[in-house]
């Protein structure tokens, strides 16, 4: 269990006689980035926030390398980003984050941190005159300092625009090569889906999947989205192909993962009456779907 | 051990910038310099300098306006960063909950002391320069801005309590508001009634200046009153004053600020951001 940054073992958090975390096993490694997903309510940040431990959960445990929740030791390790984080307005921005170098303990170089997240220019603004992007982007200077060994990431895109974005994933992957196990709880699916290395998604409180994205894929037997255009025929094209037509000159197939490369070899061997193909995999869109949706055994 | 000076210094930052100290202060000046103005009529006749008049009519000022300015500070500092979404990620870090409270209080209380010996000093300066001053008058002064300084401590702890236990700033500023009409206003018609009612009976003689000094914004009044045989007089208020030993006003608003901070303490580690 050592080798986990992060243990979390059968958690319960019950509010009111409403279970809102229900037996939620969780691992996560060193340099290890995990997505979060789930609808609003899933209790995403529920669990973010019994794992800070700001809040008192009703049964099972939670680790930080080996430290409980809240201790001294697990809050010195930890960093962490609320969902739409908002400061005082009265305050610059280094002063903010010199704040909470002086609470951290650390001696950290402020204007530096403040440059990696593209707020040199406003250094010494007010955070009153911010906008959302500028105030998420100093939520993420914040979670730079220090060396932490978790990083809790609720919500991390709301507010940036897709540039932002890039920069964001650039400073997890940062994180995580530093060693830190990252929890990133989103609704920004595409992003996700490439810049984790493994997904849980929660729903109504129940972990209903845990793993990489491939596996996910392979579990769920999403079908695999083929588009043949025919050149002039489209419904002979599908009469031998057995799609539906979706429009003028296009024919839509589903296989399962298995049956693509038949599937591919029928496409070929029909040779100038196929003008094109698009072929999509099952989007990370619509596992969350089929996962988020599927009912508990 | 570092770290509540962390928040004390983010805090006078604040309070600095949003122009509070500032407006504090001038206020504390204005109304002391304008009550010392309008109340030195009486030197002549009570046989007193005007610095004891001057105190004697601040510290009636006082008795409404420290709890006011306390309150006015404090009922934000946690309901604030509870709407704001900005406690979570302070109580994310290192210092713990105590500190925190710890931080902003000293702040505070800096920031309302600052303002009250401006305030006080200057118009007991002025009083002094033109009416005369003893030593006596000048030791009613600095006993006033002292007391007037506990006063705004023991609100200061009350209002972070109000703020932890309201559901939002906005609640915690109209709880604050009820809470300084009790205290400052309402408690001693109460008391009036009930000594009306009672006309000179056992509740009048030994239970009233009990209940009295329970009360710290009345402890505050009873404390400068009874020190001082001029602010007294200037005062008109001996009666209730001579019936309680020494001690019990200055123990009361002693005691109030530690008993408010611990109530404070213990409704802060409840909330859940």
């Amino acid at each position: 269990m050592t080798d986990k940054a992060l243990t979390i073992e059968t958690l319960c958090k019950d509010r009111g006689p409403i279970r809102v975390l229900s037996d939620i096993t969780l691992h996560v490694a060193p340099g290890e980035r995990v997505a979060l997903l789930g609808h609003n309510g899933a209790g995403k940040s529920t669990l973010i926030k019994s794992i800070l431990g700001l809040i008192p959960t009703d049964g099972g445990t939670i680790r930080i390398g080996a430290a409980a929740p809240g201790s001294a030791q697990a809050r010195r390790d930890t960093a962490y980003l609320p969902e739409a984080v908002s400061f005082h307005p009265a305050l610059t921005g280094r002063e903010q984050l010199t704040l909470f170098a002086r609470l951290s303990g650390e001696r950290a170089d402020v204007p530096g941190l403040l440059e990696r997240v593209g707020l040199a220019d406003a250094l010494d603004r007010r955070i009153g005159t911010y906008s959302k992007g500028m105030r998420q982007r100093l939520g993420l200077a914040q979670v730079l300092l220090g060396k932490p060994r978790v990083a809790l990431l609720d919500e991390p895109t709301s507010g940036l625009d897709p540039i932002s974005r890039q920069d964001l994933y650039a400073i997890i992957d940062e994180l995580a090569g530093q060693g830190a196990a990252v929890l990133i709880a989103s609704h920004a699916l595409t992003e996700v889906e490439a810049r984790t290395d493994r997904i849980a998604i929660l729903r109504k409180g129940v972990k209903v999947a845990d793993d990489t994205l491939a596996n996910l894929s392979a579990l769920a037997g999403l079908p695999i989205r083929l588009r043949v255009r025919a050149r002039e025929n489209a419904d002979a094209l599908a009469a031998r192909l057995g799609g539906n037509r979706v429009n003028g000159a296009s024919v839509e197939l589903l296989c399962s993962p298995a049956d693509k490369m038949e599937a591919l070899r029928r496409i070929a061997a029909m040779g100038e009456a196929v003008a094109d193909l698009e072929m999509t995999p099952p989007k990370l869109e619509d596992l969350y779907r089929h996962y988020a949706r599927e009912t508990v055994q | 051990m570092t770290r509540f000076l962390a928040i004390t210094r983010a805090e006078m930052l604040i309070l600095r910038r949003n122009r509070w100290l500032l407006v504090a202060t001038l206020i504390m000046v204005l109304f002391a310099l304008a009550l010392t103005f309008a109340g030195s009529a009486p030197t002549g006749t009570l046989g007193v300098d005007m610095l004891t008049v001057s105190v004697a009519s601040m510290t009636t000022l006082s008795v409404y306006l420290a709890p006011l300015l306390a309150l006015m500070i404090s009922f934000d500092s946690i309901a604030g960063d509870v709407d704001r979404g900005s406690l979570a990620l302070l109580l994310s870090y290192p210092s713990g909950r105590g500190e925190i409270l710890l931080g902003k209080f000293t702040a505070h209380l800096a920031a309302l002391a600052f303002a009250m010996t401006v305030g006080f000093g200057t118009a007991g300066a002025v009083a002094a320069w033109f009416g005369g001053a003893g030593p006596e008058s000048l030791m009613a002064l600095l006993r006033l801005i002292l007391t007037s300084i506990l006063l705004g401590a023991v609100f200061l702890a009350l209002g972070y309590l109000l703020s932890a236990l309201a559901r939002g700033a906005t609640a915690a500023a109209g709880l604050s508001a009820g809470l300084w009409l009790v205290f400052v206003v309402l408690y001693d018609l109460g008391l009036l009634g009930a000594v009306v009612m009672d006309q000179g009976g056992t509740f009048t003689r030994s239970v009233f200046p009990w209940v009295m000094v329970a009360n710290p914004a009345d402890a505050f009044r009873l404390w400068n009153i009874a020190a001082t045989e001029g602010v007294a007089m200037a005062s008109g208020m001996t009666g209730a004053a001579q019936a309680l030993p020494v001690w019990a006003a200055p123990v009361s608003l002693l005691v109030w600020p530690v008993l408010g901070f611990v109530l404070a303490w213990a409704a802060f580690r409840r909330v859940e951001p």
